[in-house]
């Protein structure tokens, strides 16, 4: 016999887990271009963009993620 | 001009995205069990994910190269693309014509055109729809390449298959539900992915105040940081209109053309859970619309203090002498982003392209399925069956998309004739559909011959000042006029001549029985019951707040 199908997670969900693995190499390459400010010559580099950058998509990824990871829709 | 480096965490973000888009259509692919779930998502969405994806179809990367570039040749006129131009329209739809639709219980909007008045009609708009989808897919397709070509360079046929198979797979597994929510993935890499781009030039420039006070230094005599102070008189706005060619052509007609009519965007709202919700998909939508001028306006205007910098180095491709003036945003990117913020900002753009693109092809696949397919050519197809040609239509639409993209390829001047597109087909739509709704003495003969004179109306408007056949100033009613102008006063006169050809054919023809349009039409259909629902979670009280904001807007901008 089929099995029911599982109830399906909701898109608030993954964009949670899409913004806080993103944040997470945004935030991996800004502490790399704080290490070495010859990789990252851009303009306003030395308020390093990359880094509190990805601190703001990791917590936004991680409050999505927390408030939906026992949520499901039908 | 050089072309943006990518490092390795770049490429890691660009294979995130795409890792994502396609295990969304694998892991939705067990949820979609039949033709409703393919077509229409189920009709289980909140309105919030409804209303995130109904602005997000919008959305694509297109518009936001194209507005920021326009910002940059046209000034803060472009902002009435957002607010006037779009937000009464969207309030228009969720308030009074969405009960229409949606207790319709139609899968399209061919479909209430049928219902309303006939068969002829219905098909007559099918195809103008699915013809002018697949021309939008496949130009957004070729923009795309373009786009990764001229600042990645990348290889233009690794771009248009890679992105199109991508989004041929995962639309085909999952339909309307994956296309939704790749766009709400779309709309969260925006704003994640570009907004910053405005802060640090905020941040460069000193404060917002400094980026108006210079724009205004450099443009003296024509104001490009103003809405509407400046709309008496043609010559003293960077747009070359008019106030009414703002509020009649894009504030009328082509707003409420496209955001009523056009199905790309109100499929999203078909797929809410109830009528509730429904009504609030465009009113929520409306919200978030409004804001999208903090990007885009704001580093329109950016560019336009960097570019007469010369201490800042920045400055726009020349593209054969001409201006590129979409390059402005993908420059300040390569100006403000270090490894890994580039990758974010490329991601977004490549998400608005393939949402953009998946959904036109959802759009397509409804359309060609129900309204050509099942309506002309199979009428007694099996729920299986349509299923079926959904998938197929999915990976045919692709296709015709790819041919349409090289055809473009080697006519680049098609991208200029995307505004006028939405023309031919909306904006008489939109008078059908208003007439169609409100008023129950409309007969099917004069809908059909109504709109098919507005259509060709405009496009022969359209060809008659570009041959120069007519003077473009009996169009735009003013001396001096901009392509802009010209594309919302032909808006405009598509609209009046289909509704004045509807009106006066339906005194000489047959008009159906009352009792065949109750739910269809004003006054043969119950009003919409609000009992039980406290007034904070009405869609009236959204509205009113949003109508709020919008006059706020305008008048801070004034």
């Amino acid at each position: 016999m089929e099995q029911e199908p599982k109830k399906m997670k909701p898109i608030w969900y993954f964009v949670g887990l899409m913004l806080s693995s993103m944040g997470a190499v945004v935030l991996i390459s800004g502490i790399v271009n704080y290490s070495d400010t010859e990789i990252a010559k851009t303009v306003l580099s030395e308020l390093h963009p990359a880094l509190w950058w990805g601190v703001v998509m990791i917590a936004a990824g991680l409050i999505f993620l927390l408030a939906n990871r026992k949520t499901t829709v039908d | 001009m050089q072309s943006i480096q990518l490092a390795f965490s770049d490429w890691l973000i660009i294979a995130i995205y795409f890792g994502f888009v396609l295990g969304i259509g694998l892991y939705l692919k067990r949820f979609t069990k039949n033709e409703n779930d393919f077509f229409l998502a189920g009709r289980k969405n909140s309105s919030w994910v409804a209303g995130l994806a109904f602005l997000s179809a919008n959305l694509g990367a297109l518009e936001l190269l194209g507005m920021t570039g326009n910002t940059f040749k046209y000034g803060m006129y472009v902002a009435h693309f957002y607010w006037i131009g779009a937000i009464p329209a969207m309030i228009f739809l969720g308030i009074y014509m969405m009960p229409f639709y949606y207790s319709a219980k139609i899968k399209s909007v061919p479909g209430y055109l049928k219902l309303r008045f006939d068969e002829k009609t219905r098909v007559l708009n099918g195809i103008a729809f699915a013809v002018m989808t697949l021309l939008v897919s496949g130009i957004n397709l070729y923009a795309m390449a373009l786009v990764l070509h001229t600042f990645l360079g990348w290889d233009w046929n690794v771009s248009m298959w890679i992105s199109a198979a991508t989004v041929a797979a995962y639309v085909t597994l999952s339909g309307l539900l994956s296309a939704i929510f790749t766009e709400i993935i779309q709309f969260f890499l925006i704003w994640f992915g570009l907004f910053l781009v405005s802060i640090l030039g905020i941040i460069e420039i000193g404060s917002v105040n400094d980026i108006f006070q210079r724009v205004d230094e450099l443009y003296k005599t024509v104001s490009y940081t103003t809405l509407w102070s400046t709309s008496a008189d043609p010559s003293l706005n960077g747009m070359v209109i008019t106030w009414g060619g703002i509020v009649l052509g894009l504030g009328f007609v082509l707003s409420f053309g496209y955001w009523t009519t056009d199905f790309l965007v109100v499929q999203r709202a078909f797929s809410a859970k109830d009528l509730r919700a429904a009504r609030m998909t465009p009113i929520l939508a409306s919200f978030f619309k409004m804001a999208v001028p903090f990007i885009v306006i704001l580093t329109g205007l950016i560019a336009i203090v960097l570019a007469n910098d010369p201490k800042s180095g920045f400055a726009l491709v020349q593209d054969g002498g001409q201006v590129n003036y979409d390059s402005a945003l993908p420059l300040l990117i390569a100006r403000y982003y270090p490894p890994g913020l580039v990758g974010l900002g490329v991601t977004a753009l490549l998400a608005g392209f393939m949402a953009g693109q998946a959904g036109n092809i959802s759009a397509f696949n409804t359309v060609w399925t129900y309204d050509i397919y099942h309506s002309v050519i199979n009428k007694k197809a099996s729920e299986a069956h349509l299923l079926w040609m959904g998938r197929v239509a999915t990976v045919v639409g692709i296709l015709i998309s790819l041919v349409t993209a090289y055809w473009a390829k080697s006519f680049p001047s098609i991208m200029d004739y995307m505004q006028a597109i939405f023309s031919w087909v909306n904006a008489p739509l939109f008078a059908t559909m208003l007439l169609g709704m409100f008023v129950r003495w409309i007969t099917p003969n004069a809908a059909f011959w109504g709109l098919l004179a507005g259509m060709g109306s405009s496009f022969t408007l359209f060809l008659a000042v570009k041959f120069s056949w007519i003077d473009g100033r009996l169009i735009t009613l003013s001396d001096v006029a901009s392509d802009m102008a010209a594309n919302f006063w032909r808006a405009w006169w598509a609209w009046l001549i289909c509704f004045v050809v509807t009106i006066v054919l339906s005194f000489f023809t047959k008009r159906k029985p009352d009792e065949e349009l109750v739910g269809l039409v004003k006054g043969l259909t119950p009003a919409v019951s609000t009992e039980g629902i406290p007034w904070h979670r009405r869609p009236e009280a959204y509205a009113v707040i949003s109508v709020l904001v919008l006059i706020a807007l305008n008048i801070y901008f004034w």
